[in-house]
């Protein structure tokens, strides 16, 4: 086996080609001077990126409204989920890793849980329980509870409801490796509990943090079908891009593909520099 | 109050459930003092020694350092410093950081945390390694960094857990030497525990054997090996032939042990219907002629079964008439049997004073 | 007594967000669906219980088609996803070396933390009838007119593999790094031919890795909604998007509700059924992953 056959190099090759086609074709078509994104080739062009609209009757994805509105509502979505992932992460890691109390290996299993849920049952299990609590609150309160109604913050809890398992496991792996002792030295050596935390096991920790900060955001990003059932009327951008690509969209599509693809792999290298570093 | 004793250990206790660890122990440590605790694992030194840090609590008795009781003391402000099993280097911190890291959290300036760790760390012999990463460290260097970290804080105590546990063979070797010398030149007190009775018996100047929560018997090093109290710090301290029988007459301070094959042995000590009889290797003598052993109140023959050859350490293992174990003696290597063989016929004999005998 | 009721306090403080987290966006809500899925609209605005949903989804052939239809193309994309990964995981596990193999991983790694829709959008250009691979046909004389890729199941089961793979590759090499090279050298000394050996010592070794890649695979395959709809167009008739259809355009919830609780029903007994078969359990399954 340590000697691989032809055949087997060959379709090696030939997986590594599909692999990437369907980027390859993304990214090529974002630079392609037609209205379409599709052959044939009708010359280079940045129109797609920083157009004002004034060739294609377009405008490119730097300047158009709807899809900067659309990036910036995916950060608006991301940031607050990576921020409440790694620092709910951590508590439940402490809990997994740290706490002795009867029920815990319950508890456990529940974390797993959403793993198993399928996307769209979380959206729709999500939407239909805020909607009946947000419709009992505004008739005993008397006013208008409309952050809880499908919109950015709903979509923020339905990533939420996942993403945070992922945080979990990473902060978790991360705890359990840690050796104990290394506290009790620390606390031995005259520092105090908080001092302990801030200058052994938090930076002890730091890579995993950064880690499923990380992870949380990408995946915060990428997320769709969660997303589509809790989605008001500002679309984040996978939103917004199925939304174009049902009805047929200008190589603006492919530009902002390609923007996305460029900042998740500036954040998946970040990732395997940071994974590295922790080794 | 001045105290004469740097820790004083007043009958305490530890349970966990019903099982105590530890069970009624009391003594004390001398200033200067190198003390080992010496036990298989899970006899409770562990334990002690996380009292003593402060990490466990005793359910009673008394934990006195310089006259000061230690109970509901955390171990952040004990001045007892703690070398741990694993070292528990910080992996996050340089080396003159880990070293520097008691002072500054006793509040110390950072420039002069730094000053005095680079001092402490030129004293170990690790001048100039303070920048680097404690990864980067070797064994023997880890050790030393360990102990500069507590030795900084000049506490009047240094726990140190089985610290060379973790080192091969020749590392070990030597680390028993230096940390003796360490001990020697900060002149601070030492408290080791460890499972290894060489280490123990090289490094310390008194020692205490411990089994199942209890000490056995509290001496030096010398005094353990040739005065066991118990038959446990009898087999457990050094190499021995260990003897059941029961015990028959006794007089002139001697005292008669017959073997289940009726052979008899005469010993020191005391013995009831049960008794065990103990002799060192090196206490066995060995001759071919069985008339140059005339003048011993013990002689057998016996047979070479096996030889053990270790240099200067080198044994005999010999099936003797009457035993139901081979007796193991010291082979001398410069002597006239040097060379002897397996099934080689040979006599052995001991005085009486060298046979330790207990009741069982 | 005060030391204990502090540590209690402690424990409560640590457990409140998995408490609130687990409680407020698992529990609940599936609860909720629940209940909704046994109500039935009597009049308008008023609702009953009822098993009126279930028994639309049994009457009504589109929608449990669309369910066996779902489950069935699930089953044959996670197995050709386990065939098409195996020869690449047993490659980067065990013949590729040092920064070969961590290229390889992380090239596998990439396209998928790029969003779904891009990958999804990469095929439409590739496959549709105005496309690349249509343009290249013409092109080289094989096709005189645009030929249409899209819009068929060989589309749809195409994006369902491709997403899948990673989520196979990963746990499989995982499982295969682990087999120690002496016992395949050990297989062979006693006389086994490559085939034996691949069958009676890589693959059992492997199981744990290839449960877990296809109960992932499977789970993430189920409930997939963009890449149906959007290669399979009207052809695509994803069980997902009948959920959609009654929550978002019909605003039937109960209904939908029902369809909801049936995709979960199917995708944990799939579950539960592999990891039966197999003797594994879910939480080392899932560390596999």
């Amino acid at each position: 086996m340590n000697r691989p056959s032809i055949t087997w190099k060959l379709y090696i090759a030939a997986f590594y080609l599909f692999l990437f086609a369907p980027l390859f074709v993304v990214a090529i078509f974002a630079f392609n001077a037609s209205p379409f994104p599709s052959p044939p080739w009708r010359g280079f062009t940045l129109e797609w990126f920083t157009g004002s609209g004034a060739v294609f009757g377009k405008p490119g994805v730097l300047v158009d409204p709807i899809w900067l509105e659309s990036i910036g509502n995916s950060f608006k979505v991301a940031i607050p989920v990576a921020l409440l992932a790694v620092l709910l992460g951590t508590v439940n890691a402490w809990v997994l890793e740290r706490a002795e109390f009867r029920g815990k290996t319950f508890v456990a299993m529940m974390m797993l849980w959403p793993l198993v849920i399928p996307g769209v049952v979380l959206g729709i299990s999500i939407l239909a329980f805020f909607s009946r609590v947000t419709n009992g609150l505004e008739d005993w309160l008397q006013t208008d509870l409309d952050f809880l109604r499908p919109g950015l913050p709903l979509v923020v809890l339905g990533q939420l409801s996942f993403i945070l398992t992922i945080a979990t496991l990473i902060i978790a792996a991360r705890l359990r490796k840690f050796d104990r002792a290394l506290e009790e030295a620390a606390f031995d050596l005259g520092a105090s509990r908080a001092r302990v935390l801030r200058t052994v096991t938090l930076p002890f920790l730091s890579p995993a943090l950064i880690g499923a900060g990380l992870v949380a955001l990408l995946m915060s990003f990428e997320n769709f079908n969660t997303t589509l059932m809790l989605v008001g009327s500002e679309a984040p951008l996978p939103i917004a891009m199925y939304g174009q690509m049902r009805e047929g969209a200008s190589p603006a599509i492919n530009a902002v593909s390609l923007l996305l693809m460029l900042g998740v792999g500036g954040i998946a290298s970040v990732f395997a520099l940071t994974s590295k570093a922790e080794r | 109050m001045a105290s004469s004793t740097d820790l004083d250990i007043v009958n305490v206790t530890k349970r966990f459930g019903s099982h105590a660890a530890v069970d009624d122990v009391s003594f004390s440590v001398a200033p200067g003092e190198f003390f080992s605790i010496l036990g298989p694992s899970g006899c409770g030194k562990t334990t002690l020694m996380r009292m003593i840090a402060g990490f466990e609590h005793p359910t009673s008795g008394d934990i006195r350092i310089r006259g000061q009781s230690m109970i509901g003391v955390p171990a952040n402000k004990r001045p007892v410093n703690m070398v741990f099993q694993s070292l528990a280097l910080f992996p996050m911190m340089s080396v003159g950081e880990n070293v520097a890291y008691g002072l500054t959290c006793r509040g110390v300036s950072r420039a002069e945390a730094d000053e005095r760790a680079s001092r402490m760390l030129e004293r170990v012999g690790l001048k100039g390694f303070g920048s680097r990463r404690v990864t980067a460290l070797s064994g023997g260097q880890r050790q030393r960094v360990a102990i500069a970290r507590c030795l900084v804080l000049e506490p009047t105590l240094v726990l140190l857990d089985e610290p060379l546990g973790a080192l091969d063979l020749k590392l070990r070797e030597h680390m028993k030497i230096e940390l003796k010398q360490l001990q020697g030149t900060f002149n601070t007190t030492f408290a080791y525990i460890t499972h290894d009775q060489s280490e123990a018996l090289v490094m310390s100047d008194r020692i205490a054997v411990m089994n199942q929560g209890r000490f056995e018997q509290v001496g030096s090093p010398r005094e353990l090996y040739h005065n066991p109290a118990t038959p446990f710090v009898a087999s457990f301290v050094g190499e021995t032939n260990r003897l059941q029988g029961e015990a028959a007459a006794a007089s002139n301070g001697t005292i008669a042990v017959r073997l289940p094959s009726g052979a008899v042995v005469q010993g020191q000590g005391k013995g009831a219907a049960k008794a065990l009889a103990f002799v060192r290797p090196e206490a066995v003598a060995l001759a071919q002629d069985p008339a140059s052993l005339s003048n011993l109140p013990n002689r057998f023959e016996g047979r070479v079964s096996a030889v053990l050859f270790d240099g200067a350490a080198s044994s005999l293992l010999i099936d003797t008439t009457g035993f139901e174990q081979p007796v193991r003696a010291v082979l001398p290597q410069a002597g006239p049997l040097a060379g002897i063989q397996v099934g080689a016929p040979v006599h052995v004999g001991w005085t009486a004073d060298a046979m330790k005998v207990f009741a069982a | 007594m005060i030391a204990k009721q502090a540590s209690r306090l402690t424990l409560f403080l640590l457990l409140a967000p998995a408490i609130l987290w687990l409680g407020l966006l698992i529990v609940l809500p599936h609860v909720e669906i629940l209940v909704l899925s046994f109500s039935e609209r009597v009049a308008p605005r008023v609702y009953a219980f009822g098993f009126g949903n279930y028994l639309e989804f049994f009457t009504e052939p589109l929608y449990w088609r669309t369910f066996a239809r779902t489950a069935f193309m699930s089953i044959l994309v996670t197995a050709l996803t386990l065939v098409l990964a195996f020869p690449i995981a047993l490659y980067i596990a065990r013949v590729a070396q040092g920064r070969l193999k961590a290229m390889l991983l992380l090239l596998c790694l990439l396209p998928f933390w790029v969003s779904e829709l891009v990958r999804t959008l990469g095929w439409m250009i590739l496959l549709r009838e105005t496309g690349v691979i249509s343009y290249a046909l013409r092109s080289m004389g094989v096709a005189s007119q645009p030929v249409e890729l899209l819009y068929n199941d060989g589309a749809v089961i195409l994006g369902l593999v491709y997403g899948g793979l990673l989520f196979m590759i990963v746990p499989l090499a995982n499982a295969l790094e682990s087999l120690e090279p002496a016992v395949v050298e050990a297989g062979y000394d006693l006389g086994g031919s490559r085939w034996t050996v691949l069958r009676r010592i890589v693959i059992p070794h492997a199981m744990p890795g290839i449960v877990a890649g296809c109960i992932i695979v499977f789970m993430l395959t189920v409930g997939n909604f963009a890449t149906p709809v959007l290669l399979g167009g009207k052809n695509g008739l994803w069980f997902t998007e009948q959920i959609y259809a009654q929550f978002i355009t019909r605003f039937n919830w109960p209904q939908g509700a029902a369809f909801g609780m049936l995709l979960l029903l199917l995708s944990s007994a799939i579950v539960w059924l592999g990891l039966r078969l197999t003797g594994q359990s879910l939480g080392t399954t899932l560390k596999q992953a």
